[in-house]
């Protein structure tokens, strides 16, 4: 049991109700191998069917699965950043069953010794608050194949007339991590799961897209009356989306709490949530839960890491989220919010440091990473690496900002035209002529004429309209199409309406 | 000694059918194999580790590296019923 | 020429010394095969075509570049996989399953330019000791044909008995080489666990299996032995040998400290059989073998260990024979859990389904601790005895089986007595130890076998001193198989 600090028994809408959540979550993580964790086929997505296989993760007979040096790595590195305890004897299990996408009839996983046992996340709040979620263990596994059910009305497997197997998925390497059910609400699930995939890019061991099924999240749902033993749970399945798993959360915890208020009990299943419906449905009664024959796997030998390893792979750990935060405040002067999401994303918080760092303004970089960049990267849905724009060409645009050549509404002008054509932003200034103008004598001779055409204003000006200030300052724009230093614009017409 | 009803669990847990005529002769010749392994059961073994491998090794890795695979069409070859690249099966539910 | 003579090192340097042509050595083993197969039945295909094609392509090349073994033909046991050839494993569910890649110690053989003459009868998924639970054919015993080869590898054996191939590879998991190989009067070694490769081996019991070699002569099975042992990338748990086996010269025994295991020595084992055994003690003592009893209390409780693992790891193994991707699948099924049951019961023979399902059940639910945790502390204790046995002596020697070949159809019935038969050999795999089965005499006209264990990774003197009893017992017998049936 954690010391939630949340208090129990407040269903999230503030009510107090007689229900209290407990739920636990599982969430299977692809790892960004190279190959696969038995054999030596390239890891995939979206091709061809079965065109990424071998005799291996076939499940031919006479073939053998061999460890994948790399995935024993990864997965060392979510164990330590989660502060599991790692060291130890850790083995292989053979979990044995029957279905189309688990080709040698089991899968190779682990059971009793697994690689990794005792952490935690501690998982922040939009309050502010933070709990603390226990994790119980992280280990290693493979993943099935893919199935496809053809022939019914909705793909999938009731009234599916056949289904089609691809193995090109099968043999990924998951690791598969399990959390203490100490969550209490929908929304503290889909906080932690917010921030594990947050931790996990912080990795770089996996994609961690749930969309695409590179993360994915099971739940264990049950209800209890405040301060009473644990309900009966459910597993809930397969969520894709952070969205789905909230909403299906809160579909489910309703439908036991209608069938616990009715007096009846819960009864153990697993149970899926329709999103188009917004409805759950009972798949199949826990009853008959599956005998998995759980024995250790004989084609492999025991995984050792001794505590070199450990401190190796430790000390190789990125910061994280939390803590890149704080030194982001530190640092570059930032508020809360921006740091926070600066440092919610590795590569994006990495691109934000080399920005601030050239340009030295830790606030200006902010606004523009965190506002036209960010704007820029999400709206053509690229990754922060795959940026037209570099930092260094981000800091040159903000620098001639600085300098003065450039004003900050025609920055955001070229730093358009830098996404669309990749050019640098002094290239574009000149080119267009777009510096702004900062010679005194060139806006002296501009405002002094702008001043005389409009003799009337200026009268007013001077008996104390301070409004027609603005006037001015528009003729002058108008006339150096909008490219006056704004700053000394204002002077020199101060000191000529006024002098 | 092994029960009717245990030999069709297990039996639906392997994925195998046996005849009605068969199962009794089937529970028969199990329990007696059942009750001389059960024989084991008579040794005092408290405090002895089990051994998985006859020959102790460790830590045996493969690097990260890729190696080629087969061609769909040899991946497929022994399917068989094989449609649009993937092996196909019956329905399942 | 005689090919009931001949070794396989024999025929080497007949070919090297071009005494013989690749073509024609190829072509006397499939005279034979012709000549005695529809009698012995060791084969379940011969492929006439492609041997003779390789012979062909052998005899084209210089000598002077040719590979060490290129033209010398082998025979393989049917659970190996050798990519493009139908590898059945002597089931059903297997057939018209065609590897898409080679065993390792399939490989490696072609790379020494071994011929392959065809694939050999086994009993159903290397299940069984007589080679009556095969899906296709029963084998016969050159010796009397209405006996059984022994088994799982009796095709081996009676292939090699009967010289329709000069060796063969063969496979042990409880004594599966060693016991066909004393029932044939023939050699069968099987190696350290680990010494030799499993890629490509069709699994039964994961942690038991090795293969091995079936030949004529205890140097034949040192020679093979050393073209497929080796680490390998593709098996975790292969070790390879710790140096190459140098063929055996010495006739010495002088020094040499043997342990006779009380255990084996029991009522289970035949007058004859013991007879010939204290011949072969005998010999080894007039080759100056000290031979003294040791007791290792724990081997009778091997072989009901031994029925808890394997049939625990091959109802994993076994469990990817479902009809999705190769193999036989069951036509019209209307649901796949239909498909997969009958599938299986259509594919699976007797033997292979009860091994199954006593291997689910020991693992089931409940059960684990008190079956399979229980017979892998049991394994402890086995290997505990055997390496304070080794303490004492070098090697242990005793009888190979305690019977010699029964009849065909005698023990069918008896499924525990067909197991207990393994008293001496079921013991020496739970350890992982390496033993080799050679021919020792006679009982009623039927050969009898000595086997010899030594430590971990102790081939060569195993070899060496198995050599000199070989010479010194100096077996000439043969099979009196007929010639060409009319």
């Amino acid at each position: 049991m954690s010391d939630a600090p949340v208090t129990a028994g407040v269903a999230d809408d503030g009510r107090p109700g007689a229900w209290e959540p407990v739920i636990g979550l599982e969430i299977h993580v692809q790892l960004k191998t190279r190959t696969k964790m038995f054999c030596g086929c390239a890891t995939s997505f979206g091709e061809e069917p079965n065109t990424h296989v071998c005799p291996v993760c076939l499940g031919h007979p006479g073939t053998l699965p061999v460890i994948n040096e790399r995935a024993v790595e990864y997965a060392t590195r979510i164990a330590l950043a989660l502060g599991c305890r790692v060291g130890g004897p850790t083995i292989f299990h053979r979990k044995n069953y029957f279905y189309p996408d688990l080709p040698k009839g089991y899968q190779i996983s682990q059971f009793d010794q697994p690689l990794g046992v005792g952490g935690h996340l501690d998982v922040e709040l939009e309050s502010g608050e933070t709990f603390r979620v226990g994790i119980t263990r992280v280990h290693m596994e493979e993943d099935a194949g893919k199935l496809v059910h053809s022939g019914g009305a909705t793909g999938r497997i009731h009234g599916a007339d056949h289904s089609l197997v691809d193995f090109n998925r099968g043999g990924t390497p998951l690791v598969e991590i399990v959390s203490e059910p100490d969550i209490r609400s929908p929304e503290q699930a889909r906080s932690f799961l917010t921030q594990l995939k947050s931790l996990l890019e912080h990795l770089d061991v996996s994609d961690v897209n749930m969309e695409e099924g590179s993360m994915r999240c099971d739940a264990n749902v049950s209800l209890r009356a405040a301060g009473a033993e644990f309900g009966t749970k459910t597993e809930l399945k397969n969520m894709n989306s952070f969205r789905f798993l909230q909403r299906g959360l809160d579909a489910e915890i309703e439908r036991q709490e209608d069938i616990l208020e009715a007096g009846e009990r819960v009864t153990q299943a697993t149970v899926h949530f329709d999103p188009t419906t917004s409805s759950i449905s009972v798949l199949r009664s826990k009853e008959e839960a599956h005998d998995y024959r759980y024995f250790p796997e004989p084609d492999l030998t025991p995984i050792e890491l001794d505590s070199e390893y450990v401190e190796r792979v430790r000390a190789s750990l990125p910061e994280f989220p939390a803590a890149r935060k704080e030194r982001m405040m530190r640092t570059y002067d930032l508020t809360a919010y921006d740091a926070g999401v600066l440092s919610a994303n590795r590569s994006l918080g990495d691109y934000f440091e080399r920005v601030a760092d050239i340009v030295g303004d830790g606030k200006v970089a902010a606004n523009w990473v965190t506002g036209d960049f960010a704007a820029y990267v999400n709206g053509v849905g690229l990754q922060v690496e795959q940026s037209v724009v570099g930092p260094e060409a981000l800091a040159e645009l903000l620098g001639l900002v600085a300098e003065g050549t450039l004003s900050g509404k025609m920055a955001k002008e070229v730093f358009a035209e830098m996404t669309e054509t990749g050019r640098g932003a002094r290239a574009i200034v000149e080119e267009r002529g777009l510096g702004q103008i900062s010679d005194s004598a060139a806006l002296e001779a501009v405002v002094a004429a702008v001043v005389a055409a409009n003799p009337g204003q200026a009268e007013e000006f001077r008996q104390g309209r301070d409004k027609v200030f603005g006037f001015f300052v528009g003729q002058v724009m108008k006339e150096t199409k909008g490219q006056a230093n704004p700053h000394l614009v204002n002077e020199l017409l101060r000191r000529r309406l006024t002098g | 000694m092994i029960t009717r009803a245990e030999v069709e669990h297990i039996a639906r847990l392997s994925r195998l059918h046996f005849e009605e005529q068969e199962m009794e002769r089937l529970r028969q010749d199990l329990s007696l194999i059942l009750d001389y392994v059960q024989t084991l059961g008579e040794l005092d073994l408290t405090g002895v580790p089990p051994t998985a491998h006859a020959v102790a090794l460790k830590n045996v890795f493969r690097p990260d590296e890729p190696r080629p695979g087969l061609e769909q069409s040899v991946a497929m070859a022994n399917g068989p019923h094989v449609e649009r690249g993937q092996f196909l099966v019956p329905r399942i539910g | 020429m005689n090919v009931l003579g001949l070794s396989a090192v024999e025929c080497r340097a007949l070919l090297e010394s071009r005494d013989l042509s690749a073509l024609e050595l190829v072509t006397l083993y499939l005279d034979r095969i012709n000549a005695v197969d529809g009698d012995v039945r060791a084969f379940l295909a011969v492929d006439a075509e492609g041997a003779l094609r390789r012979a062909a392509e052998v005899d084209a090349i210089d000598p002077a570049q040719r590979r060490p073994w290129d033209g010398v033909p082998i025979a393989l046991k049917d659970v190996l996989c050798v990519e493009g050839w139908e590898t059945t494993c002597g089931s059903r569910i297997l057939a018209g399953y065609r590897p898409p890649y080679d065993a390792t110690a399939v490989a490696k053989l072609r790379e020494a330019g071994l011929i392959f003459l065809g694939r050999l009868n086994m009993d159903e998924f290397a299940m069984g000791s007589s080679t009556e639970n095969s899906g296709y054919h029963v084998t016969h015993n050159p010796w009397d044909l209405e006996r059984v080869p022994g088994g799982s590898s009796g095709g081996s054996a009676a292939c090699v008995a009967a010289a329709e191939a000069p060796w063969a590879l063969g496979t042990d998991t409880g004594g599966s080489i060693r016991q066909p190989a004393s029932l044939c009067g023939v050699v069968g070694m099987k190696p350290t666990y680990g010494a030799v490769s499993r890629y490509g081996l069709v699994a039964f019991a994961s942690s038991l299996d090795q293969i091995g070699p079936l030949t004529r002569s205890v140097t034949d099975a040192a020679a093979l032995l050393d073209i497929i042992a080796g680490h390998d990338p593709r098996d975790s748990t292969s070790i390879g040998l710790p140096e190459p086996i140098r063929l055996p010269t010495e006739t010495d025994l002088t020094g040499t400290r043997f342990g006779v295991v009380t255990e084996y020595m029991g009522d289970a084992c035949e007058p004859g059989v013991r007879q010939v055994f204290h011949d072969a003690v005998a010999a080894v003592t007039a080759l100056g073998g000290q031979c003294e009893e040791v007791s290792l209390p724990s081997v009778e409780k091997g072989i009901a260990a031994y029925y808890i693992i394997a049939p625990a790891e091959a109802s994993s193994n076994l469990a990817r024979f479902d009809g999705v991707r190769y193999g036989h699948r069951a036509a019209h099924s209307d649901d796949l859990l239909e498909m997969y049951t009958r599938t299986r019961s259509e594919g699976f023979g007797a033997e292979v389904k009860r091994r199954i399902m006593i291997g689910t059940y020991v693992l089931s639910s409940g059960y684990y601790e008190a079956y399979y945790g229980q017979a892998q502390k049991t394994r402890t204790l086995i290997m505990r005895d055997f390496e304070r046995a080794f303490a004492q002596v070098d090697f242990l020697i005793s009888p190979t089986s305690p019977t010699v070949a029964f009849k065909v159809g005698e023990r069918t019935d008896d499924h525990l007595a067909m197991y207990l038969s393994d008293l001496c050999t079921i013991p020496v795999n739970l350890a992982g130890l390496p033993g080799i089965s050679l021919p020792g005499g006679f009982s009623g006209g039927l050969p009898v076998g000595v086997q010899i264990v030594g430590p971990h990774f102790s081939e060569q003197g195993l070899i060496d001193v198995a050599y000199a009893l070989e010479q010194r017992l100096d077996i000439r017998a043969r099979p009196a198989l007929g010639e060409v049936r009319p």
